[in-house]
């Protein structure tokens, strides 16, 4: 049989601008009496959609700057960051605060819950910012809780879950909204090793399912290492950008 | 986000902090609470002196000596009884004239003595000012002209007087002369202010003229044909009274009374309220004080959900919510005291006390007001809060 094409046009490949791109970026803090700062010093690399990408780089390399940056909660002073090809500057507080809400998946070392609300409510939280309504918030973070694995745990409040439990939360949290892509910030810092080769296994499953890329900013080694690729930062300036394994 | 959103939110955060929601919304409420029940008192006030200014009866034309002002005492009088002729004959009628001449004095019967407000009147004077008697009955006109010596007793001064016999036909004595009862008033009940209408004691005004050593008349009041006709009848009083300079007596009106005591009280209610709403205000900057603590303490909240999409906006409307949720709870609450106040006070103080809309609408609406203003400055700052500083405070 000869194949038949419905289509007259034939399906151009889309060529996806990298989620996250950042060209020369610098950033300074302070000034007035105070020194100036310079956390990043000409920082350029992208993301694109569906990597898995560890930042490394001891405390003071400008880590938490670039995290701020590529996570849209602050503008760079010098230079350029795009969010699929969006250039961040041209986008107020509110814009910002939009973008963080559609496309990026924040998770944080200390889980960042809300208190006396349940894991439900607190996974359904961004969903509140998208006006949506409560039922079908509910739903949402009921299927995102499930795909993390705590389908038995949605009216638990975070003081009666363990610190695993409560980080998992944390990223159906992350995920209840589709984002792009998801920043975990030392997302095993706050467990011991095999927990945090859960979480790790968790994060790196929903990368390769969902497609959604994984953005570990980490000094831990080990977290380092289960990346593909793997961009080390030194006083504001990446020192190497490579695929992990590579010589 | 939505606003059902919004203040569900707000909701949550006052119920989590359930103590300090409470003592923080007592400043309100016990503003609330003052405001409404010094109005209630104050319109209390207000509607019982002009009832009992009312109670003399409508169409009232009241003549008095001197240039009248409500800052003053009354000057000394001026009138004879001539002048009550003249105004009678002015007016055409001598029978809606009447005048009075007054005086306090004790009067005893028996080993009773009781100090009264004695009133000599002429005989037209229970139809003019309305007044009804219970037994017996009124001097005449005869009586008048005499100057016999003949009373009527107010109810509680027959009551005190005569507890367990009939009073009509005794004798009282007063100021040393001795009179005889030939009736009784009709009570009017206690009145809060004023001189009590229960305990005067009526006598010719002849008869009491000569008691006090006296040719003068205090007051005489005109009975206008009705309320279109007051302007003109008042101009007739003015002409009788040609005799005195313009500003040597003065005709008021009922109205014209009821409008000048009604403003001073409607004033003096507003000046109540004032110094209540002062209270409030002191509540208000509570609430300001307790938000601010909710922002700090919730600073990283604040982060975590800009992080997560909440715009400037959101997070201001969150915290308004939860500042107008306070003042607007306490002021519901302080409402529901203040009525139940003001209830208490009506029903078992010597004082009326009258619940009006308005206050109850300036009490809610100010409660509310009290929250956006005080609420608005802490809510700004918490939606101004850079997420990337708010996340990281410890």
């Amino acid at each position: 049989m000869t194949p038949v094409h419905d289509d007259v046009t034939p399906p151009v490949p889309a060529v996806r601008p990298p989620i996250i791109e950042a060209r020369d970026v610098h950033k300074r803090y302070g000034g007035g009496l105070a020194p100036d700062v310079h956390a990043l010093r000409g920082v350029t690399f992208s993301v694109d959609h569906g990597e898995h990408l560890a930042i490394v780089g001891p405390s003071g390399s400008g880590k938490s700057t670039l995290l701020n940056l590529l996570g849209a909660l602050d503008r760079p002073t010098e230079g350029v960051v795009r969010f699929e090809g969006e250039d961040v500057r041209s986008l107020d507080g509110d814009q910002l605060a939009e973008l963080r809400n559609r496309r990026i998946g924040f998770v944080f070392q200390s889980f960042q819950l809300l208190p006396r609300t349940t894991a439900l409510d607190n996974v359904a939280l961004p969903l509140v910012y998208r006006s949506l309504g409560r039922r079908e918030r509910t739903a949402r973070a009921r299927q995102a809780l499930e795909a993390v694995g705590l389908a038995d745990r949605l009216d638990h409040r975070p003081t009666e879950l363990s610190g695993g439990q409560q980080q998992r939360v944390a990223i159906a949290r992350a995920l209840v909204t589709e984002p792009d892509v998801l920043l975990a910030d030392e997302p095993t810092g706050n467990l011991d090793t095999v927990t945090g080769s859960e979480v790790m296994g968790l994060l790196e499953r929903l990368n390769r399912e969902r497609q959604v890329a994984l953005l570990v900013i980490t000094h831990d080694e080990e977290v380092a290492s289960r990346a593909r690729r793997r961009i080390e930062l030194r006083d504001g300036r990446i020192v190497t950008d490579q695929p992990v394994g590579a010589p | 986000m939505r606003l059902a959103e919004a203040l569900r939110v707000a909701l949550q955060a006052v119920v989590a902090n359930r103590l300090r929601a409470a003592l923080t919304t007592l400043g309100v409420i016990i503003g609330v609470l003052a405001v409404v029940l010094l109005v209630a008192i104050g319109q209390g006030a207000r509607q019982e002196i002009t009832g009992a200014i009312e109670g003399l009866g409508s169409n009232l034309l009241i003549v008095v000596p001197g240039d009248v002002d409500f800052s003053q005492a009354p000057p000394r009088s001026d009138f004879r009884l001539a002048d009550v002729d003249r105004v009678g004959r002015a007016i055409g009628d001598p029978g809606r004239v009447s005048a009075q001449v007054a005086s306090g004095d004790n009067v005893r019967a028996g080993g009773a003595s009781v100090f009264t407000t004695l009133f000599g009147i002429t005989e037209t004077y229970p139809e003019v000012v309305t007044r009804e008697l219970d037994r017996g009955q009124l001097f005449s006109i005869s009586d008048v002209v005499t100057a016999r010596r003949v009373a009527v007793l107010g109810a509680k001064v027959a009551a005190e007087l005569f507890p367990d016999t009939d009073p009509l036909g005794k004798t009282v004595t007063i100021g040393g002369l001795r009179f005889r009862v030939v009736g009784v008033l009709a009570s009017v009940g206690a009145s809060l202010f004023g001189p009590d209408r229960d305990e005067q004691v009526l006598v010719p005004i002849t008869a009491a003229q000569r008691l006090l050593g006296t040719q003068r008349v205090d007051a005489m009041f005109v009975k206008a044909r009705s309320t279109d006709t007051i302007p003109d009848e008042a101009e007739r009083v003015r002409e009788a009274l040609s005799r005195f300079e313009e500003d040597e007596f003065s005709i008021l009106t009922q109205e014209e009374i009821i409008g000048v005591v009604g403003d001073i009280l409607q004033l003096l209610t507003f000046v109540l309220a004032a110094i209540a709403g002062i209270s409030l205000l002191v509540g208000g900057v509570g609430v300001s004080n307790i938000m601010l603590v909710s922002v700090s303490e919730r600073t990283r909240e604040i982060g975590l959900r800009k992080a997560l999409g909440a715009r400037t906006r959101d997070i201001t409307l969150q915290f308004l919510l939860e500042a107008v949720v306070l003042t607007g709870s306490g002021g519901l609450i302080g409402l529901a005291a203040g009525i139940g106040l003001a209830r208490l006070v009506d029903a078992f103080a010597p004082v009326p006390a009258v619940i009006t809309g308005w206050s109850v609408a300036l009490a809610l609406g100010v409660s509310i007001g009290v929250g956006v203003f005080f609420g608005v400055w802490p809510a700004r700052r918490a939606g101004k809060l850079d997420p990337v500083v708010a996340l990281r405070h410890e």
